[in-house]
């Protein structure tokens, strides 16, 4: 009986997982002309179609020695695409590529290698929540070192960059570094050399690339992705800034940091004394939480009042922006930020687009509110006011101007904005400490929607429109069971979509739960104040 | 100006003969049709075969050489009515195109082609965008092979059997008076391989040579009565040709396996043949090199399927799998024909074993093989101890919890617009007039602009097909208080659309809003001129105005936005055209030049006016982090690439602030958006000047002395009182 005679002979299966724009194909077929010149069979196959558009894409590349072919006495057979489980080498060239890589099975204990650049390039859907839509990167480290014979993560991007190359690069380099591929590292680079453009900087980044793979860890470590909190300084210079610093010192240690961060903030953005009105009001708050227990939670209260009143405090206006826009810092940060050399000039033009709400916040109280009301002078101004601005911050004549206006700062407190803020804030506070009487955790919860109001025009009244609901909500809520829980999730649905769809099916859904709101008990508490 | 140059890799196209030609897919096909002395070479581009026109086209000077036109077609049908040079005269022809949209609007001319029969060869290669990675409906060409009558290669995916495929393609078409389509794969296309080259000819018979002696015979022509003869024709002598040359040339192929197997066997489609191989290998049936166990029978052409090799294959068989990847499974229901009128009672399985829908992966090929084997012959995958199979986990890895969890994690990335894309203004313009005139019916088209269906701007209720945004509105041309807001790209515009769209509406005094987005190029595709392109292009007519054709078809109201970034204005307009009490379509024309070739142009000139220290302004956007809200209200007006988020820093801002990253080209879009939106003003624009001129360092050294004493002044403040 005759039987056909199969020949030895497997191929180094390689599968490149990469966005669009990202040089994928640049470094499959840099593996291609390595192998090919070094004797061995090469294919690689990609399906680029709309994909060559930032979408993501697979490259796949087989290899075999031509040696083995001569064996055979015919060409190989190459497959056109990865088959799960049966890749040896799988490069992703962003994290959650990684993550897609293992979700299609092209990662398997027994035998892949796994390469992988720790840089995010955030997807729409992460970038586009109104709160935080990043994806926990730690996630694809954990299945990784579930799913991967072994797995190479570092920031391959950030080498390229450093190099000033392409992460191709910087992957060809940790390839090689990683020892998965039976050629050597002068095979590599001679590989580069061959392709003729921007030889030097590739060569760095492979380097990069290279001494990283060498030198990696058996296991890649957790990407720290928590938010560091200021340290607590000795002494200011300032007696009064050390008589704060003194306060705070005396405010349990969990809340510390934040105080410091909360202080900062407000001297910065108005003046010492608006620092000590925070302090003291941060005091009654301490008061409160002392009283409702919070040493055994850790001060939550305190901690969430630091935070918030400190960001409600500091809303965003007109002086605030021009402020920020006039400071030396600024423009040695943008100079920074696009990367000018010492012999180029930088000049930045600002996009603002006032409106007469602006313009009347920033005016005092009464005749703010006057201006607000007259319908003919309103709306005047605003046929002749707003319109989108260019500014020229670095040319004389704007830098006064913003200067100027940045130093009504002065005047802050005696403006229509100023009320309407610190009226808004003592309404939160008095909810916030109603509640925490009754519901501690709840009462945390008021505060923290703080979170919602953020930004102008559209975006502040969306925020703010959303924040009422979710206080009206927590109002409904105080009594039963899971309340706060309930309103953090209410808050995080708050944040999902700009359409507010999420919120609007989570509070449905309460409602059909709940149908009349309970009559809540409503001891009287001092509310600690925001002094005017 | 094609996105790719290919300049470099059309000179293999001159490799002697006997060389080994090294390189992709479509660069082979272009050398084949070289080798068989085609004459003329038409096509209408699209992934895959975008590349076959853009190589065909920066091969000129070769083409020149050996006197073979090609012409970059304004649409496929114009492509496949191209092929009429090969009805009368012995002119070798082929069209290219991606398919099988591509086969629907050539269909007519194929159709037309198909009845009266060739003379000279006339190959359509068509490049199958299907499985994975395709931008468009899930079809087969196998049915417009069929239904007109024309033979459809599938070789096996390495470049020795496409080249092949070529050759005997023409060959094939004149020995059977039939067109003949040559199916590439979208792997197939852009897979790196080699073959042996063979001299290339000149055509044998010269255009100029028909075009000096023309030659009539009605007999060719569809009309009555010819075109009942053509149909009698086509059975009784095309398709006995074909079947005596497809048998004769050995176009098929046969490989016998164990004889312990030789009561088993694989049907397949030529380009599923190296999964095919891959899948036995996993089952430890086959080796890397195509030797198998179970004997196959690889159909590089799949239609027409030829009786006597069915038969001769199936014979002595109990059991054949046939291997046929997509529905309906018009192969099958053949094999079953031809079985059953002959007699044979070998069980034929197929896409009982295997799915009927869905691309035929390795994995679900091997499934499906190892189902069939389970069934008929259980012992052959005992059998596989000669090369070892990666014996599969218990439980695959992606069940693994934590693997499992990653799709929570593990974003979708569907494509979008570049950076600095042009369009992206234009989106972001129609949501506000949106936010302003409520929700409209918008219709769609094809090319980078349907990227407007996806997030971040979700706008589009519909796509009908390549330059018929315009015309799938046709329907909603009824009073009512809104209007139907059609979106077209300058491709889908010459394409058809001017016709199909635009004059249809001015014809039916259609009342919606027509947007036209004129990026210069049939960008998608990759960067092609067409009409209305700004490029001095030596061999096409081009900067011809899409407002004057429109004006040409009975179009009163026109609007054209020469800048597109200027979003507040585009809305102003999508308004006005939403609310005009003028009758009949409304058209606003939005141009500006796709970004990934007005970079391509720009940049080498900029890098090179640096060097030469000429003073030159770069401009780019930033975010000021500090006063950034952190809603990325931004972000959702645009979606721009180099438009991301990063920790602001700030312990107190818990949200992620907006950042421009380095690959900001400097379009001005987020400034505009930001400021037609009314967003918070965190957006800046960086003006850098390179090698700044004498009076540009004194002003600056002014501005610094004063503005740098002012700021000082305030730090000092803030010094003063810092913590």
């Amino acid at each position: 009986m005759s039987q056909v005679t199969l020949h030895s002979g497997t191929p180094i299966k390689i599968a490149i997982l990469a966005m669009g724009g990202q040089g994928g194909g640049v470094l499959a077929d840099w593996i291609v002309e390595m192998a090919e010149t070094a004797g061995w069979w090469a294919q690689t196959t990609s399906v680029p179609g709309v994909a060559q558009r930032t979408g993501a894409t697979i490259y796949y590349v087989e290899l075999l020695p031509e040696a083995a072919a001569h064996a055979a006495g015919r060409p190989p057979v190459l497959a056109m695409m990865p088959t799960p489980g049966d890749v040896d080498l799988v490069v992703a060239a962003e994290l959650m590529e990684a993550g897609r890589a293992m979700q299609r099975g092209l990662v398997t204990p027994d035998r892949t290698t796994l390469i992988a650049s720790t840089h995010r390039s955030y997807a729409v859907a992460e970038k586009a929540a109104p709160g935080n839509g990043i994806a926990d990167p730690n996630k694809v480290l954990d299945a990784g070192r579930e799913a991967a014979k072994r797995m190479l993560c570092f920031d391959l991007q950030q080498m390229a960059e450093r190099a000033g190359s392409m992460i191709s690069a910087s992957l060809f380099g940790a390839i090689a570094g990683a020892g998965v591929l039976p050629f050597a590292r002068d095979a590599f680079e001679a590989t580069i050399r061959h392709g003729g453009v921007g030889v030097e900087a590739s060569l760095k980044a492979f380097a990069l690339g290279f001494d990283a793979a060498t030198q990696a860890p058996a296991a890649p470590a957790r990407i720290d992705t928590s938010r560091p909190l200021p340290a607590v300084p000795a002494n200011a210079a300032h007696p009064r800034v050390q008589a704060l610093l003194d306060t705070v010192k005396q405010f349990p240690q969990a809340a510390q940091p934040l105080l410091v961060a909360g202080l900062r903030r407000l001297i910065d953005y108005q003046d010492v004394a608006y620092a000590e009105d925070y302090l003291r009001t941060l005091q009654g708050f301490r008061a409160l939480d002392a009283k409702a227990g919070g040493d055994a939670r850790d001060w939550a209260l305190t901690q969430a009042a630091a935070r918030y009143i400190a960001v409600a405090m500091s809303y965003d206006d007109v002086i605030r922006v021009a402020d920020l826009k006039t400071r030396g810092s600024r423009f040695e940060r943008v100079r920074s930020e696009v990367g000018a050399k010492s012999d180029q000039l930088v000049y930045t033009t600002e996009f603002m687009h006032p409106r007469l709400e602006e313009i009347c916040g920033t005016l005092p109280l009464r005749l703010g509110r006057w201006l607000e009301n007259s319908k003919t002078l309103g709306s005047f101004i605003r046929r002749r006011v707003e319109h989108g601005r260019r500014v020229k911050t670095g040319t004389l004549t704007w830098f006064v101007g913003l200067y100027c206006i940045a130093g009504l700062r002065r005047f802050r407190r005696g403006t229509l904005r100023h009320a309407i803020e610190m009226a808004h804030i003592d309404d939160w506070l008095a909810r916030a400490t109603r509640i925490v009487a009754t519901d501690y955790a709840l009462g945390v919860e008021v505060l923290a929607c703080r979170r919602l109001i953020k930004g102008y025009s559209g975006t502040h009244d969306r925020g703010d429109r959303r924040f009422a609901r979710l206080m009206q909500a927590a109002d409904e809520l105080l009594g039963q069971p899971n309340a706060a829980a309930t309103l953090k999730s209410l808050r995080e649905a708050a944040l999902a979509d700009e359409e507010g769809k999420a919120l609007d099916a989570q509070l449905a859904q309460l409602l059909r739960a709940h149908p009349t709101p309970p009559a809540g008990g409503r001891a009287r508490i001092d509310t600690p104040r925001v002094a005017a | 100006m094609a996105e790719r140059s290919f300049a470099k890799e059309v000179e293999q196209l001159r490799l002697p003969a006997g060389s080994e030609f090294r390189g992709e897919g479509i660069l082979a096909v272009t050398k084949a049709l070289l080798q068989s002395g085609v004459g003329y070479v038409a096509g209408y581009q699209g992934s895959p075969i975008s590349h076959l026109m853009d190589v065909l086209a920066d091969a000129k000077e070769i083409l020149d050489e050996l006197g073979v036109h090609f012409e970059a077609s304004a649409s496929e049908a114009t492509a496949a009515a191209t092929l009429a040079a090969s009805v009368m005269y012995p002119i070798r022809g082929a069209v290219t195109w991606k398919s099988t949209v591509g086969t629907n609007v050539a269909s007519d001319a194929l159709a037309n082609l198909a009845s009266g029969g060739v003379t000279g060869g006339a190959l359509v290669i068509i490049g199958e965008d299907y499985g994975e990675g395709s931008s468009i409906m899930q079809e087969r060409s196998h049915a417009f092979a069929m239904k007109s009558q024309m033979w459809l290669l599938d070789p096996r995916p390495n470049l020795e059997s496409i080249v092949k495929a070529v050759e005997d393609g023409f060959e094939l078409s004149e020995a059977s008076s039939t067109p003949v389509m040559l199916e590439m794969r979208i792997r197939s296309c852009h897979v790196h391989g080699r073959f042996i080259t063979r001299e290339n000819c000149r055509p044998a018979f010269s255009l100029a040579e028909a075009l000096e002696n023309p030659r009539r015979d009605t007999s060719r022509i569809v009309l009555p009565p010819a075109s009942f003869a053509h149909e009698h024709e086509k059975v009784r002598d095309r398709w006995p040709a074909a079947v005596r040359f497809i048998r004769e040339r050995k176009l098929n192929e046969f490989f016998d396996g164990d004889d312990a197997h030789a009561d088993l066997g694989l049907i397949l489609q030529g380009g599923l043949y190296n999964g095919v191989i891959r899948a036995l290998q996993l089952l430890g049936l086959a080796d890397a090199f195509g030797n198998s166990r179970i004997p196959l029978y690889v159909m590089n052409v799949t239609y027409p399927v030829i009786d006597d090799e069915v038969l001769a294959f199936c014979k002595d068989k109990r059991a054949v799998l046939l291997l046929e990847e997509g529905q309906p499974d018009y192969i099958e229901q053949n094999l079953n024909t031809i079985l059953r009128r002959a007699g044979v009672t070998t069980t034929l399985c197929g896409k009982d074993v295997l799915p009927m829908a869905g691309e035929y992966t390795t994995q679900v090929m091997r499934d499906g093989i190892e189902a069939f084997l389970t069934t008929h012959a259980p012992r052959a995958l005992e059998s596989s101890a000669a090369v070892p199979a990666q014996a599969p986990a218990a439980v695959p890895v992606t069940f693994h919890p934590r693997i499992r969890d990653l799709t929570a994690v593990v974003p979708p990335r569907p494509a979008g617009f570049c950076t600095g894309c042009p369009e992206r203004p234009i989106f972001a313009a129609m949501k506000l007039a949106q936010a302003d005139l409520g929700e409209h019916h918008i219709s769609c088209d094809i090319g980078c602009h349907l990227f407007s269906i996806l997030p971040p701007f979700n706008l589009g209720a519909t796509t009908m097909g390549y330059g018929l945004g315009a015309a799938s509105s046709s329907a909603f041309n009824v009073k009512s208080g809104k209007r139907s807001i059609s979106v077209m790209g300058d491709g889908g515009f010459w394409h058809n659309g001017l016709t199909s769209g635009i004059a249809n509406a001015a014809f039916n005094k259609n009342d919606g809003v027509i947007v036209i987005v004129d990026n210069f190029y049939s960008s998608a595709t990759g960067g092609q001129d067409i009409p209305s392109s700004r490029a001095d292009n030596p061999d096409r007519a081009t900067k011809h105005p899409i407002e004057a054709a429109i004006r040409g078809a009975g179009v009163k109201w026109v609007r054209t936005i020469d800048r597109t970034y200027d979003v507040a204005r585009l809305r102003d307009t999508l308004e006005e055209a939403l609310t005009t009490s003028t009758d009949g379509p409304k058209v606003i024309i939005a141009q500006s030049e796709c970004m990934l070739n007005k970079q391509r142009r720009v940049k080498p000139l900029f890098n090179k006016a640096v060097k030469a220290g000429e003073r030159v302004v770069k401009e780019r956007f930033g975010v000021d982090p500090d006063v950034c809200s952190g809603d990325h209200a931004c972000i959702r007006l645009s979606g721009c690439p180099s438009l991301s988020v990063k920790d602001s820093g700030d312990p107190l801002k818990e949200d992620p602030v907006a950042h421009v990253d380095n690959t900001c080209v400097g379009c001005g879009n987020c400034g505009e958006v930001a400021e037609a939106a009314v967003l918070c003003p965190s957006f800046y624009r960086a003006d850098i000047i390179h090698n700044p001129t004498a009076a540009d360092r004194i002003k600056a050294r002014v501005r610094g002395a004063v503005i740098g004493w002012l700021q000082r002044r305030r730090a000092a403040r803030l010094a003063r009182h810092a913590l």
